[in-house]
């Protein structure tokens, strides 16, 4: 994570441009050493199993000439070291190797299923935002009246909730009885393959190619798994959002501002929630993240084709090819949200400048 | 350090797994009885009529390659796609393979070459004709691409410095030679296996990289001359596929095929009372009985050919005294396990073959009998003692396992259950290290000599020999005459005499082999009542799409 401690250091040494350029080069660097790092942890990690990856090719009833070829294939002759450059070489072309599973390319696989996820994730998160932010102010500003009760029982009950409990009932519910929703899967089966994949999102794909039949139905089948997920992160932002609202309702400041003839308004938004600003992004950034490792239970029940269930399938199947590719782009997910929070940082918080 | 590695990582996998699965039963425990109590909405015709929309678990597929596919979802596309010199006619399976591509075929006087004739007429998805050339380049291929199913052409001696002369186009005639005098019926059963395809060579050919024969782009892509080609395919999400409307057998009903992964089976049945699939394939026993009483869905089930089965490793010095082992038979509850935990999942079934094989028997002499297991043990001098089990992290065979220990522990026999993932058990397994194991095996091609070239066979048991591959070497089992017997039935031309020879061999299997066959694999899938002649593929093969309306 980068400091936004040292870019404070930096702005007072330097000026315009090069502080600028100088910060531009400390995030890249960071970057760069970050994903070194996770690339060659996941590497030796996947060296170490004591899982034979020839054999997961292959199959247990290979004769010796085809495990052989294979070995020597998948270059496993060679010193580790050896193998790990040919692995980082190949990475940073964009190659993470085939899929021992499906027999495709993991980048490809990546490609698919990665979107998938992030479209649901977006979504869950906004509604997490969308709802959670507002809950947890109305219970810090009305605390311990009914309203507080009621924010901390929803809550409670999104934090403790088990997903899938609640996805499979949500499924009943809502498009088993009622048929207010789509059924399990990103698009009803009749609209499988009909718009072209640009962005693999298919409500961006659909709009783009204005095919607003296609976009209504992705809305019903994305609405539920992002309501469930956008529920439990609602939880979590509401409970972190009291939590915070409540430590600047009580400071000095905010009794001053009162004594001063303030609005309550003007006391809640502008100075209380104004100062909050920065560490709700963490909170979100967090949870956003949390999203689109992908939510593997979710993502069984709905059938939804994302990254998290993509990892899950690879890992008990000893699929060490897509296990790292995958641990690299939820890697990378991680690294691009924490430069993203770092930059809106130094937006909200003037220290940060 | 590795192993600690090892050890840790094995302890997450299995907490994963088993904490998984502890968080399903859960889940289908709070939601069953809700399930159950909600009338659900009546039956929506949700798919066309010419559409077959099918919800199932294909995250197994890794290629449509006829010469590289070897799981249960792969063969379903490909037996669908691909049409084949004999094949088995859906309508009915147990008559054997019959003629497809092959017209008719004549085996020459010493037994060793077989030649085709291919019929005439025939033709691929591309209009291109199916010819003896095209034959030729598909057994070929298989040979030389050398990928895992390849041994079950190369077990007649075909390799890769040989194919030229062994699998050979004359006109409209191909020949294959064997290294020896095999049966005629052995070299068709494994013909009609997935490896046995015919792909279009001219399309296959047009479409190689660096010398791959196509195979990169035979993974995804098809060039057969089946019921339906192959349009798209999405790992762990669906496979499309559409009618071929020129399919030799008249062009099927149901114009596209759709097969959608749907990993739950609470899901699946979700789905299924919707009427959003017509057929769901994994319905576990509760969802099953959830649809039973449901009008507007049916219940198709399917005898297939996975058998489930305890081995008890010769190594053991208690274990290898055929008293023990005939005592051992006597300690299997295979009726309670049958109608509790398995219940529609598997039935009883004692002999190596899977019912519906050639040669197949349908002997039950064992049921549970703790007496006579005790005066057996008595006879053969044996007091209290411990053996331990191996078993893979599923389910079911968990449950076998504990039902054992019950049994065992009557007689004064301790039962350690070893639970551990199938790389781990299986590494022991093969190691001879275990000394009894709860084994599920299904056949890799359709004829006899799959099983029983495994169970039945193992003509060198020391350490040395590492013919990991074979089960009774597995068992440390010396099967003897019996061996040499299967070796023979390898050979016999006459089919009936094949036959008797196989029940011959499977009976005295019954009696002294260390293994105590229990129960073959039904396959339960819930469909729609208007879908009719599906057939899954019974224990010799695949599912065929092509015979079904609705």
């Amino acid at each position: 994570m980068v400091n936004s401690a040292d870019a404070v250091v930096s702005n007072t040494s330097m000026s315009g441009t090069s502080s600028l350029l100088f910060r531009v080069l400390k995030t890249i660097g960071s970057i760069a050493i970050t994903m070194l790092g996770l690339l060659l942890v996941t590497f030796i990690i996947g060296r170490v199993m004591p899982i034979d990856p020839v054999i997961s090719i292959v199959g247990e009833r290979a004769t010796k000439e085809v495990y052989d070829a294979a070995y020597l294939e998948m270059g496993l002759d060679k010193p580790v070291l050896v193998q790990f450059l040919y692995y980082l070489s190949d990475v940073l072309r964009g190659d993470f190797g085939i899929s021992y599973l499906n027999g495709a390319p993991v980048a490809e696989d990546i490609r698919r299923v990665f979107p998938a996820t992030l479209e649901l994730a977006t979504i869950g998160t906004l509604i997490g935002v969308i709802v959670g932010v507002p809950l947890g102010i109305v219970a810090a500003v009305k605390r311990d009246t009914w309203i507080d009760q009621v924010a901390r029982v929803v809550a409670l009950v999104g934090y403790s909730m088990p997903i899938f409990w609640l996805g499979l009932i949500g499924l009943l519910v809502f498009y088993g009885i009622l048929g207010w929703v789509g059924g399990p899967g990103r698009v009803g089966i009749f609209y499988v393959d009909v718009v072209p994949s640009v962005t693999g999102m298919i409500l961006i794909d659909s709009a783009l190619d204005g095919q607003w039949d296609i976009f209504r139905d992705a809305i019903s089948h994305i609405i539920l798994p992002a309501s469930i997920l956008g529920y439990y992160s609602l939880a979590y932002i509401s409970r972190m959002t009291r939590s915070f609202m409540l430590e600047q309702l009580n400071a000095e400041y905010i009794t001053t501002a009162r004594v001063k003839g303030l609005s309550e308004w003007a006391v809640v938004w502008r100075h209380a929630f104004g100062n909050i600003k920065v560490q709700l992004i963490t909170v979100i950034a967090l949870s956003y993240a949390g999203l689109l490792e992908g939510s593997v239970l979710t993502e069984i029940i709905f059938s939804w084709p994302g990254i998290g269930s993509y990892i899950t399938t690879a890992l008990l199947s000893a699929d060490m090819n897509a296990v790292l590719g995958g641990t690299v782009v939820v890697g990378l997910v991680f690294v691009c949200l924490n430069v993203l929070s770092d930059l809106l940082y130094s937006f909200y918080d003037p220290r940060a400048k | 350090m590795q192993k600690l590695i090892s050890s840790m990582l094995q302890t997450t996998l299995l907490r994963n797994a088993g904490r998984r699965r502890v968080l399903q039963k859960f889940a289908i425990a709070a939601v069953a009885p809700i399930l159950l109590a909600v009338p659900m909405q009546q039956v929506q015709a949700a798919t066309p009529k010419d559409m077959l929309v099918i919800a199932s678990r294909i995250d197994d597929i890794t290629t449509f390659d006829p010469a590289q596919s070897f799981e249960f979802s792969g063969s379903d596309v490909i037996r669908n796609v691909y049409g084949r010199l004999v094949n088995f006619n859906p309508a009915d399976l147990d008559a054997g393979y019959e003629p497809e591509l092959a017209d008719s075929w004549t085996v020459s006087e010493d037994g060793k070459t077989i030649t085709f004739t291919i019929s005439e007429g025939k033709k691929f998805h591309s209009g291109n004709p199916v010819t003896a050339e095209d034959v030729e380049f598909s057994l070929r291929r298989a040979v030389l691409l050398e990928k895992t199913p390849s041994f079950i052409l190369t077990q007649f001696g075909f390799n890769k410095d040989n194919v030229e002369q062994t699998i050979k186009a004359d006109g409209n005639t191909v020949s294959i030679v064997t290294d020896k005098k095999y049966a005629t019926s052995f070299v068709l059963n494994c013909l009609t296996a997935t490896i046995g395809a015919i792909v279009d060579k001219k399309t296959v050919m047009a479409n190689e990289v660096d010398g791959d024969m196509g195979n990169e782009w035979l993974r995804t892509n098809s060039a057969g001359s089946g019921a339906y080609k192959v349009v798209s395919w999405k790992a762990n999400e669906s496979v499309t596929l559409q009618a071929n409307e020129d399919f030799h057998l008249g062009a099927p009903a149901m114009k596209r095929v759709i097969v959608r992964h749907i990993q739950e089976s609470a899901t699946q049945r979700l789905l299924l009372t919707k009427g959003d699939i017509d057929i769901a394939r994994n319905l576990n026993p509760e969802d099953i009985a959830g649809i039973s009483d449901n009008g507007d869905l049916k219940i198709h089930d399917e005898l297939r050919g996975r058998l489930m089965y305890l081995s008890f490793n010769q190594k053991h010095p208690i274990l290898s005294k055929p008293k023990v082992v005939e005592a051992m038979k006597y300690l299997i509850d295979y009726q309670g396990m049958q109608d509790s935990f398995l219940k529609g999942q598997y039935t009883i079934h004692q002999n190596f073959l899977p019912a519906t094989y050639l040669g197949a028997i349908d002997d039950k002499p064992y049921s549970l009998n703790i007496a006579k297991a005790k005066e057996l043990l008595a006879e053969a001098g044996v007091g209290e003692f411990e053996i331990e089990a191996g078993v893979r992290e599923a389910q079911e065979r968990i449950e076998i396992a504990q039902t054992m220990q019950n049994n065992l522990a009557q007689v004064g026999i301790t039962l350690k259950i070893t639970v551990g993932t199938a790389k781990q058990i299986l590494t022991r397994y093969r190691a001879r290290e275990l000394d009894m194991y709860v084994g599920a095996w299904g056949p890799d091609y359709p004829d006899p000599q799959t099983n029983a070239g495994t169970f039945a066979f193992n003509p060198d048991n020391s350490d040395e020999a590492k013919a990991t591959g074979l089960l009774a070497y597995r068992n440390a089992w010396s099967p003897g005459a019996l061996g040499e017997k299967t070796s023979l039935a390898v050979t016999e031309g006459d089919v009936d005499k094949r036959r008797q020879m196989y029940e011959e061999i499977q009976r005295e299997f019954l009696q002294v082999a260390p293994f105590a066959i229990m129960f073959q694999k039904i396959e339960q899938a819930g469909m729609a009542k208007s879908v009719s002649n599906l057939v899954l593929g019974g224990a010799i093969t695949a599912a065929s799409y092509w015979p079904v309306t609705k």
